[in-house]
């Protein structure tokens, strides 16, 4: 037992540490800005987590960044570094609302799961063909990835200002919208079923996100799926000696974290957007999923308080900024916080690597159990 | 004589261990003196602390009978310390001069110039003067292993060494490139130059030092006269018990053939012929050595069997079942056990659990999963009783494999190779980095395979090895099998001269004439 939570603290030091020096930093920077931190973080978790209205607006935010960093999370344990869960997120999103609209006469119990299918394809497909282009002629899924999320943005745009808009599905004026998702198809409000969360935008969702997380958790350490994508990405030449395929292994890690980011697209139009906007710039939510999945050691379980410290960030900011304090503090703690992490978890890499030199060069050298990069070894 | 060098009561404390535990150790001029000891006995430490890379916890060093304390290379390069590493350490696309006169360049112009002229010539001296024969505008990239090593010796005589540390000399060389490593450190001492081996093999020992020390589990066991002491003597001080390097092979009749490979073609990565039309069998019930220098298409055809690369052309028949180019899923199914030749790159995932690594191959079949749900249950169990039946040192199954020792981690491949039971094993290099223990238990478990009518494919380096545990050697070169030798007739003259491209002829006609004095 105590070695369990010894072994439990070791993995656990580095996101808590980094939290906590992003918060000092943080402090110092409100300090510099001439203002009291102190005030500065009460605003922060007042705003974010002081009633029931302010937490359901908190997890409102943490439901698209959690599953969007779960599927950054599953690409890490594949080795692979999807940065397209933007990209991922925009053709589930404007597909969502194409597939909304026309089968809106489907019954809302069948409707809404066969939408968040629809999503989770939709991303699954644009993340699949990174992975069907790494895994067949091993072009790095970081520059096609990339490329795939501007790729969906002008896509996405064009379907918005035309076969979408409501302009050519209803005739009226152009707009820089599509048409609305009908209500048959949106996700119940939580507000709507516990009156307390008041004026909150939270939705159903956070209870899809939260039960796909452990869902993940249970596909990657329990089923052999998860063994396979494990062993590709801490050592696929390992794992092909051992019989896995790592091209197919590759492909479907990039289908599922393209589907896990689709599915966070799908969640947020259902929950509250109900709309695609015309747009010049990325949503985000597959960024802030880099950082959630690297906060939370690229562990399912892990990914949910790492989720819900980046929504209360978000949240909170508004609060804070009506007390004065410039909004960009939380960027900032936010960005001190995984500069920490990816940092420290470089140094990591580089002191096994060192480690791992030595060793050679001196015959190994017993010690105790060896802690892996990224706290891969956890479970 | 005189002593060069005297360490007296060193002790090197790392976290955790104690690396070396009040070692004593002297050289005197003018000989070699071998430092022996297994993986991880303290040797290497001893000597880094020597050149400076470590310093002692406690001890005192003396050098000409003066207390000195070496801070660092370069205080070591200084009185007259050299080093040559197990990992050369040369600039690849440098020339034999370059590297030898870097970090201490002769120039011209008040230093502006570099003065090439002046530095090949200063090398050729060197290089004569010791009968090294290194051509210094030789580029690294273009020359041998063996030659590559003389540079390094040269390169430490240049700085001026008198005392020349030596690690692992030999574990890179060809049997032909080990004698003339020998004549040369002979030369050396003539020459007033005192040398130390670090090494774990009894047979250079023997062949090449005066005197010997062994040192086990960081203390020394003894230090005595080689000419007073013979190689089970040596290997029980080394060990700490009676040790088998011979395994007694019982007379055997071999069964139906198990593997069949025809004109097997396999290209490299840089697309080349590595593998050029390769035939042979290995029956149940024998070990067939494929035997060669590294790098002679050995990893290609190991990887072609196994499904790891591609098959250019040819046929590979295991049990009559055609598995030419079968994915390694297929093949591990068919019935073949590898024992790859890097634990660390294909063996073994270091960062997953012990447990998770023995079910490696077979980790989608029940009972460790059904319907793609793992057992964890299951698979602890089995780590468990693996663990326990092929004796791996381990705190438990839960810790990363990469925490384990080199030979323990190879215990752990063999122990979840053997579960297979596969009709076929190959073993490449499984004895590589291995200490004497654990190669005899290597060694072993390939013959039980051999005993219970199993087929065994053994590629490797090691002669000892291949001729110890073979029935036929194939001995391959440049890619094609030069010919396959009775196990019995085998000597390592005759497996030297295939090796190195004399024909079997040839190695039969010269192999003959010395065989008494070689296989003595």
């Amino acid at each position: 037992m105590k070695q369990r939570l010894l072994n439990a603290w070791s993995v656990l030091k580095l996101p808590l540490i980094a939290v906590l020096v992003g918060f000092i930093v943080g402090a110092i920077c409100i300090l510099a800005a001439g203002s009291n931190p102190i005030t500065a973080y009460a605003a922060l978790f007042k705003g974010s987590l002081a009633s029931i209205p302010s937490i359901g607006e908190t997890l409102y935010k943490v439901t698209p960044i959690l599953l969007t960093g779960l599927a950054a999370a599953i690409g890490f344990r594949c080795g692979l570094f999807n940065i397209g869960g933007e990209g991922q997120y925009v053709m589930a999103a404007i597909s969502t609302v194409a597939a909304a609209w026309y089968f809106q006469w489907m019954p809302h119990f069948i409707l809404v799961p066969f939408l968040l299918v629809i999503g989770i394809l939709a991303g699954g497909t644009w993340g699949g063909i990174a992975g069907v282009l790494k895994a067949k002629m091993g072009i790095n899924e970081v520059i096609t990835t990339i490329m795939l999320n501007w790729t969906a943005l002008y896509l996405s745009n064009y379907l918005v200002r035309t076969v979408l808009n409501p302009s050519n599905i209803l005739g009226d004026a152009p707009s820089g919208h599509t048409v609305v998702v009908p209500e048959v198809a949106r996700l119940g409000k939580l507000s709507s079923m516990v009156p307390a969360f008041g004026f909150s935008s939270v939705h159903t969702g956070i209870f899809i996100a939260l039960g796909v997380a452990v869902l993940m958790w249970f596909i990657l350490f329990k089923t052999t799926l998860g063994y396979e994508i494990r062993g590709v990405g801490l050592n696929y030449q390992a794992a092909e000696y051992g019989g896995i395929s790592s091209a197919k292994n590759t492909f479907l890690a990039m289908f599922i974290s393209g589907g896990l980011a689709g599915l966070a697209g799908s969640i947020q139009i259902l929950g509250l957007v109900y709309m695609v906007n015309q747009s010049t710039e990325l949503p985000g939510y597959g960024f802030t999923g880099l950082s959630v999945a690297l906060v939370g050691l690229s562990h399912p379980l892990g990914c949910i308080p790492a989720a819900i410290l980046f929504g209360i960030l978000d949240n909170g900011s508004r609060q804070m900024q009506l007390a004065g304090i410039p909004k960009e503090i939380t960027a900032i703690i936010s960005a001190v916080i995984l500069v920490f992490v990816a940092g420290a978890l470089l140094l990591k890499y580089a002191s096994t690597r060192y480690e791992k030199r030595k060793m050679k060069k001196n015959g190994p050298v017993q010690s105790g159990p060896v802690m892996d990069t990224a706290g891969k070894g956890v479970e | 004589m005189a002593k060069v060098v005297e360490m007296k009561n060193i002790t090197k404390i790392f976290p955790g261990t104690v690396a070396n535990d009040r070692v004593d150790f002297d050289l005197e001029k003018g000989e070699i003196h071998v430092l022996l000891g297994e993986n991880g006995a303290g040797k290497t430490t001893l000597m880094n602390i020597l050149y400076g890379l470590y310093q002692q916890t406690s001890g005192e060093i003396y050098y000409h009978g003066k207390k000195v304390d070496i801070k660092g290379p370069n205080a070591a390069i200084a009185l007259g310390i050299g080093m040559v590493h197990q990992h050369f350490m040369l600039v690849e696309n440098f020339t034999v001069a370059e590297n030898i006169i870097l970090g201490n360049e002769p120039s011209k112009w008040k230093g502006w110039k570099l003065d090439m002229e002046e530095a090949i010539d200063r090398v050729q001296r060197v290089s004569d003067q010791f009968g090294l024969k290194v051509d210094p505008n030789a580029l690294i990239e273009d020359i041998s292993v063996g030659l590559a090593q003389r540079v390094e010796i040269l390169k430490a005589l240049y700085k001026g060494a008198e005392v020349l540390i030596l690690d692992e000399p030999t574990a890179v060389l060809t049997p032909q490139e080990i004698d003339e490593l020998g004549i040369i450190l002979r030369k050396l001492t003539e020459e007033g130059k005192s040398i130390i081996l670090i090494t774990h093999k009894l047979k250079e020992v023997l062949s090449m030092s005066d005197r010997v020390t062994v040192i086990r589990r960081g203390k020394i066991v003894n230090s005595l006269f080689t000419r007073d002491t013979n190689v089970d003597e040596l290997a029980e001080m080394m060990v700490g018990r009676e040790v088998k390097l011979t395994s007694d092979k019982k007379e055997k009749e071999t069964g139906d053939v198990i593997l069949s490979v025809e004109n097997l073609v396999v290209k490299d990565h840089r697309k080349l012929d590595a593998v050029k039309g390769v035939s042979f069998q290995v029956r149940a019930g024998e070990v067939l050595a494929v035997a060669g220098v590294d790098g002679n298409g050995q990893k290609e055809l190991v990887e072609a069997l196994t499904g790891l690369t591609k098959t250019a052309s040819g046929k590979v028949m295991l049990c009559g079942t055609d598995i030419t180019g079968a994915r390694p899923r297929k093949v591990i199914e068919a019935g073949v056990g590898h024992i790859p030749e890097d634990r660390h790159k294909r063996g073994l995932i270091l960062q997953s659990t012990l447990a998770e690594n023995l079910i490696l191959g077979f980790h989608y079949c029940p009972p460790f999963a059904k319907n793609g749900i793992m057992n964890y249950d299951a698979i602890h169990q089995h780590g468990k009783t693996l663990i326990g039946e092929f004796d791996v040192r381990t705190p438990d199954e839960n810790v990363a494999a990469g925490s384990l020792s080199g030979g323990n981690q190879q215990k752990a491949i063999i122990a979840r190779e053997f579960y297979k039971d596969p009709p076929l094993l190959i073993a490449a290099q499984p004895t590589r980095g291995l200490d004497v223990g654990a190669i005899e238990f290597v060694h072993k478990r390939l013959l039980e395979q051999r005993e219970n009518n199993k087929a065994v494919l053994l590629v490797s380096l090691e002669l000892d090895e291949v001729m110890n545990l073979a029935d036929r050697i194939a001995v391959i070169y440049q890619g094609e099998i030069v010919g396959v030798l009775d196990g019995k007739d085998a000597t390592e003259r005759k497996l030297g001269i295939m090796m190195t491209g004399g024909s079997m002829e040839q190695a039969m006609k010269e192999g003959g004439r010395s065989n008494e004095a070689t296989t003595a």
